[in-house]
């Protein structure tokens, strides 16, 4: 499957498509709002991107110095090549703890690890306490989006889903009831916790802790109530100073939703008397797009989700047309790292606007990482025959100058010629299932000036 | 000052009459350009796709073409770009780097090198601009709704200095109209969709002549609007900055 098969499967619903989009621009605009607001925006962008930088010049010397600090600070760090190794230690954790109840909050890392069907294998339950994420576990879906998750559901989809798992009332959809619902079921599982897990927004080399920055205070309920917690981060979330941190939650919150500061920005630094906490540290592929100078600046990226919001791509196709952990137009550059020839569409799922480049907070030169991925997937034989070879012939053709003018010519008389079912005929020319082709002139421009300017 | 005229390969074949309006306001502008026969295409159709390496003798022959000129000017601000830009790939001998300082667009073209920032005519209809992505943001063209709420850039104030005009405003200022080059094809039903949101908004704000920089977009808007027989007519710039009338 092709992003593009997927995408018109979606786009074939054309009111939910309407609704995707329009959801999706109002967060886009409220971002635009909020950025507007700031005159030092632009400033803030370049010093986040000089910051992010500067860390992943120096990265192996920030992750020794953050690991030395945590580990003063009493806190248990391990280090994870990749998905596999990570679950293996989060799993062999909670053993230790003899525990079977986790609340996890929101971790798209734990989701690119496919963390939950790992512990629920093994006899765990693990509730997602995110009100999004938890949305979709109950329909045993994946996250379309980065910070809205559940974003490609409508009130009556989540009206459904907690009428069949939560026993809410049939046909309710009222959204204040429905999170009343939500607050109640997750209460039940906050308590009864022994062990939380969280992601990471950002890791600081200077003091060792780790910042969460959640709406719904979710991950501070778990956190704070379980005898154990497990912070799961990429090796990409460092930052080297505590004084850094304040570039970035100005960025974070107003380009993912617009607002000014998430309601939560929370630092662990240490484990609470009598409690224990652990840091995983993970790679999984992040040092091999590191060592691709090309695409190493997507390491970069802070996860605020700014560039689905804006990509008209995304906002049409909706998160699970990417079929990766992260969709949208960074999702796109990270997933050919992981899987060149599984992903191999996503770098094309893109008109290379730009917009997703000029949106994102920490400069990440998106659409143009786009455009790169396409050449080395070409190299690598993973675009299709039949495209590859009409483009060598389309070469050929356009270096010569003969071949182009004859080439036009007969091109236009047969358009004129060739009766109209022919011509458009849906079956093999994708451009006429909804355009008209153009009309063609009797003579083109070249022609034209042969004969009246020379 | 030598100056050719780029005539972008599909400009040539299907909109004649754009090339011949460039050509006719540049001459009114005290500039007679010329242009060279062996032309053919930038390339960017192959590069777009991935296809770089296979692209790479089309960029020679564009660098052997436009090399002796002073200015490539192209009514298009896609392919400028992408020789801008994407020339990178060849070696940069003296006439690469000529031709890539060299290649502007029209509308820069007149703006930037002419100096001139108001046009004579008068065009009184109710005009759509379509801010095409490769102008505005690779060639800053005008300013992104990203950065900042203000309308501005180039062709916005060519076309404001038109008696009678008046301009759209736009629920989406600067939106993608979806072309993409070969995505058009490979993506046909979001590329449809995003050219039918696009129209639509044209429509909703009372777009009678829908116009922009770049016949790419606009020929993809233009069948969207064929296709749904829809009360506008889409031209380039360049048609209403030379005069054109309706």
């Amino acid at each position: 499957m092709t992003h593009s098969s997927r995408a018109a499967t979606f786009v074939a619903d054309a009111d939910r498509t309407t609704w995707h989009d329009e959801t999706l621009w109002f967060v886009r605009q409220k971002r635009d709002k909020a950025v507007y607001a700031v005159p030092e925006f632009q400033d803030l962008r370049e010093l986040a991107s000089q910051i992010k930088e500067h860390t992943l010049s120096r990265l192996d010397e920030y992750l020794q110095q953050f690991e030395a600090k945590a580990q003063r600070n009493g806190v248990h760090v391990h280090w994870a090549a990749d998905a596999q190794e990570h679950n293996a230690i989060v799993l062999d954790i909670i053993r230790r703890h003899n525990a079977t109840r986790v609340v996890k909050s929101k971790s798209m890392l734990t989701e690119e690890c496919h963390l939950n069907p790992h512990l629920i294998g093994h006899g765990i339950e693990v509730i997602d306490t995110d009100l999004g994420e938890r949305i979709i576990q109950l329909r045993e879906e994946a996250p379309s989006h980065l910070v809205l998750p559940a974003i490609h559901l409508k009130k009556e989809d989540v009206g459904a889903t907690f009428h069949l798992h939560l026993g809410t009332e049939k046909g309710n959809h009222d959204p204040q009831q429905l999170t009343e619902a939500a607050r109640q079921h997750l209460r039940a599982k906050f308590l009864a916790a022994e062990v939380a897990i969280s992601g990471v927004n950002f890791a600081v080399a200077e003091t060792g802790g780790v910042v969460i920055c959640t709406n719904e205070g979710n991950a501070d309920l778990g956190v704070n109530l379980a005898q154990v917690h497990i912070a799961s981060m990429g090796i990409e979330k460092l930052i080297p100073r505590l004084s850094d941190l304040g570039v970035f939650t100005r960025l974070l919150a107003r380009s993912a939703t617009g607002q000014p500061v998430t309601t939560y920005t929370s630092h662990y630094t240490k484990p609470a008397e009598g409690r224990e906490m652990h840091i995983v540290i993970v790679d999984n592929g992040r040092t091999q797009q590191l060592g691709r100078p090309d695409f190493r600046a997507s390491l970069k990226c802070i996860r605020c989700g700014a560039c689905m919001n804006t990509c008209p791509v995304y906002r049409r196709s909706g998160g699970h047309s990417y079929d990766f952990t992260v969709p949208g137009p960074i999702g796109a550059i990270l997933s050919p790292n992981i899987d060149l020839k599984k992903h191999s569409s996503l770098p094309f799922a893109s008109t290379l606007c730009g917009s997703c480049t000029d949106v994102c907070p920490v400069k990440i030169d998106i659409h143009v990482q786009l455009y790169k991925w396409r050449q080395v997937l070409t190299e690598a034989g993973e675009i299709p025959a039949a495209k590859k070879w009409s483009l060598k012939f389309m070469g050929r053709f356009l270096a010569s100058p003969k071949a182009f003018g004859i080439g036009g010519k007969v091109a236009r008389t047969g358009l004129r010629l060739l009766p109209y079912q022919l011509t458009h005929a849906k079956a093999f020319n994708a451009w006429a299932v909804a355009r008209e082709l153009p009309e063609p002139p009797k003579q083109s421009f070249r022609e034209w000036y042969a004969r009246t300017v020379e | 000052m030598r100056v050719a005229l780029f005539i972008p390969c599909y400009v040539d074949q299907f909109y004649p009459q754009v090339g011949i309006a460039s050509l006719q306001l540049l001459q009114k502008l005290g500039v007679q350009a010329h242009f060279p026969a062996q032309q053919t295409c930038c390339g960017q159709p192959l590069a777009n796709s991935g296809c770089e390496r296979e692209a790479l003798p089309i960029y020679h022959h564009f660098v052997d073409t436009f090399q002796d000129y002073d200015y490539v000017v192209a009514p298009s601000g896609s392919c400028v770009y992408h020789v801008r830009k994407h020339f990178d790939k060849l070696e940069q001998t003296a006439p690469v780097q000529k031709v890539r300082a060299a290649t502007y667009d029209l509308i820069d073209f007149i703006t930037q090198v002419l100096d001139i920032t108001e046009l004579p005519g008068q065009f009184p209809h109710k005009v759509g601009l379509h801010l095409s992505c490769h102008g505005q943001r690779g060639l800053h063209q005008a300013n992104e709704s990203e950065m900042t709420p203000v309308r501005d850039g180039q062709l916005r104030r060519l076309l404001s200095s038109l008696d009678g005009i008046e301009l759209t405003e736009l629920d989406r200022n600067d939106e993608c109209c979806g072309f993409g080059g070969t995505f058009c094809v490979s993506e046909e039903a979001i590329s449809a969709r995003m050219g039918q949101d696009r129209v639509q908004d044209h429509l909703r704000n009372g777009t009678t002549i829908l116009t922009g920089g770049d016949m790419s977009c606009l020929m993809h808007l233009q069948g969207i609007v064929r296709r749904r027989q829809l009360p506008m007519k889409v031209l380039h710039a360049v048609e209403i900055l030379n005069g054109t009338r309706f």
